[in-house]
């Protein structure tokens, strides 16, 4: 469960200073570094990786869960005797493409539903804050499983699916930071003067909420790439006999005993890639979080809900 | 999953009580959201199971199926009737009792799915007490050894943690404890048909090990900062100046104003709990409600689908009224107005 929930109510308080110091400022510290380095680390395998590959994602190099080594191959042969090596090249970059994708559409449509809530108010609020409750009234992996049902798995369906489970969450942590801003006298001011929502919006309500959803947007990618990945597991990804590091998790679980690099390389890669985007997100929190506060000591995990 | 502490529902306003309690009042508020929201939740059901994707019954049986199946489950999910109608005779199911019965092998979805729940639920209950246990006592430990070298080791450990995907942490728990370095625990939870979990407890223990390697991070993480705040309040500090003994201050000061926050986190991990089960369950062949939710998408057996689904939206709607309660029972400042 990346970080904690309440935290970014908090951000919200921060003046706007620009989501560009904010990044710089979590690659100051130990922690966003690691962070920035894994997740890096991870996209270069998955970007690169296609290009360097000895063998295709599809060729028989090898027998069936073939130990690593010399002819076999630096990972050993697969559950069909596949290169495991090659596969876990070949395995990365739809997966990432699919997860970045759903959480930039989750993100988007999410936060453009929790500001237009908290903007307007009345009716609109009350219909949109409803809705966002019933797509929190259902578990994430069961919503985007739900989706999948009946029409079966196609790669659009999958973005959409985690999009979807990922919007009302978005939307919920958003609608309580734009609330806080809504209220600020400036946008008051703005409001009174008759100046046209839009600009308002643009002017003076996006910019203070850039650092909560960057913020915001770490947790759900992180969040995205496992259930991407686990849907993949369970069959509603990608389907074989395409490289893909949750299918592959998948595919060779028998051969666990034989050669269990199959499932135990894309599984690393996969928990580095998540490890990293949690370090680097609550690096981000902890910069965003400590503007904001004038006490001496800023710590992301003491904004937990006590009041 | 909502953390509702901050809802402005949850602040109930004392000065306009008009007759009934404030309490009952946000109580019969909650509920009546609740319900509207899983009537919206089978709406959506309905939509994503029947609606989406056009022919149903073909979908469901594929393209080779012979007429009189096809015609047979048609009128077994009252395909033959306007939507709107057959989600009529499907709710009205739903509320008499009777959900329907299962296209695969035809046993009533309530008695195919009840032991599967009760399965389920062992499993839930068992990680989440664990979980707590660990978490309210590493918790404490930690805020008093606030800032020393093991409190930095242990929070980047449980920050590192706590983004680890279930179903990668079950396969290296089988790796380590099953197949690999020990033989300890079976590493497939399968029962024989009419068998209780809770008799064969060694096929428990992975499942439940890898739901805590999952939640206990989160809970450690919360229940250090609820105890550091509430170490950090005058109260304390006068303790701490009338020369109390630091346990007697831990233990009858700090540790109550940290309570409310500790049953919200309890809260939330049954909630993350009730999805992560879906994948963990299938990892290891678990017997419960998430392994039959993944075989019945994987079969299209949209009657348990469907009841799926609606029995998690119900429980997540009931537990989170019952935090919101149990928070406010317990926070005796929170009953005033501010």
């Amino acid at each position: 469960m990346p970080l904690s929930d309440k935290r970014q109510s908090k951000t919200a308080k921060a003046p706007h200073r620009g989501i560009r110091r904010n990044l710089h400022d979590a690659l100051g510290t130990g922690r966003g570094q690691f962070g920035f380095a894994l997740v890096a680390l991870v996209v270069l395998v998955a970007v690169v990786g296609p290009f360097v590959a000895p063998h295709s994602a599809v060729e028989f190099t090898t027998a069936p869960y073939a130990s690593p080594g010399g002819r076999n191959g630096f990972l050993g042969g697969d559950t069909l005797g596949r290169d495991v090596f090659s596969r876990v090249l070949h395995g990365g970059w739809v997966l990432l493409l699919l997860a970045a994708t759903a959480t930039l559409a989750g993100v988007v449509v999410g936060a453009m539903l929790a500001v237009v809530a908290a903007y307007r108010g009345g009716w609109v609020e009350t219909l949109i804050m409803r809705g966002v409750d019933v797509g929190l009234a259902v578990p994430q992996m069961v919503l985007a499983l739900l989706l999948v049902s009946v029409s079966g798995a196609s790669l659009w369906l999958v973005v959409f699916a985690v999009a979807s489970s990922q919007g009302p969450q978005v939307a919920r942590v958003m609608y309580s930071s734009t609330q806080d801003i809504v209220e600020r006298d400036y946008v008051k001011v703005a409001r009174m003067w008759g100046t046209p929502s839009l600009k308002v919006v643009r002017r003076e309500v996006l910019p203070n909420l850039m650092s909560p959803l960057m913020v915001d947007a770490g947790i759900r990618l992180s969040f995205s790439i496992i259930i991407v990945a686990g849907l993949a597991f369970l069959g509603f990804g990608r389907q074989p006999p395409a490289a893909d590091w949750g299918v592959m998790i998948n595919e060779n679980r028998l051969g666990l005993l034989t050669n269990p690099w199959g499932v135990i390389a894309p599984a690393i890669l996969l928990i580095l890639l998540a490890i990293g985007a949690n370090t680097f997100t609550d690096a981000i929190a902890r910069t965003t979080l400590s503007e904001s506060q004038s006490e001496p000591e800023p710590t992301a995990d003491t904004a937990v809900p006590s009041e | 999953m909502t953390l509702t502490l901050l809802n402005p529902e949850f602040q109930v306003n004392a000065t306009a009580s008009s007759g009934s309690h404030p309490i009952l009042r946000m109580i019969a508020r909650r509920l009546g959201l609740g319900v509207i929201t899983v009537w919206v939740v089978t709406l959506v059901v309905y939509w994503a199971t029947m609606v989406l994707p056009g022919d149903a019954a073909t979908a469901i049986l594929g393209q080779s199926a012979t007429p009189e199946r096809l015609a047979a489950l048609t009128r077994a999910l009252h395909l033959d009737e306007s939507p709107v109608s057959a989600y009529w005779h499907w709710v009205t199911g739903i509320l008499s009792g009777d959900p329907g019965i299962s296209l695969v092998n035809g046993q009533e979805v309530v008695s195919l799915a009840f032991p599967r729940i009760l399965n389920s639920a062992v499993l839930v209950i068992v990680a989440t007490l664990l979980s707590t246990l660990i978490g309210i006592s590493l918790g404490v430990v930690l805020a008093r050894r606030r800032d020393t070298v093991f409190d930095h080791a242990t929070s980047g450990v449980t920050l590192a943690a706590s983004a680890l995907p279930e179903f990668i942490v079950a396969i290296f728990v089988i790796l380590l404890l099953s197949v690999k370095v020990f033989h300890w625990f079976p590493s497939v939870s399968t029962l024989n048909p009419g068998e209780h979990i809770w008799n064969e407890p060694s096929k428990m223990m992975l499942p439940v090990l890898t739901l805590l390697i999952v939640v206990t991070p989160y809970a450690i993480r919360m229940m250090r900062a609820a105890m550091i705040e509430a170490l950090n309040t005058e109260y304390v500090e006068l303790a701490e100046l009338k020369g109390l003994t630091s346990r007697r201050i831990l233990l009858r000061h700090a540790m109550p104003n940290a309570l409310a926050p500790t049953i919200a986190v309890i809260g939330l991990n049954i909630l993350y709990l009730a999805g992560g089960i879906v994948l963990v369950e299938t990892v290891f062949n678990y017997p419960g409600l998430g392994q039959e939710l993944v075989d019945s998408v994987n079969n299209r057996d949209v009657p348990v689908i469907q009841f799926l689904v609606l029995f998690l939206a119900v429980f997540y709607v009931v537990l989170n009224i019952l935090i919101d309660l149990v928070v406010l029972l317990i926070t005796p400042r929170r009953r005033v107005s501010r």
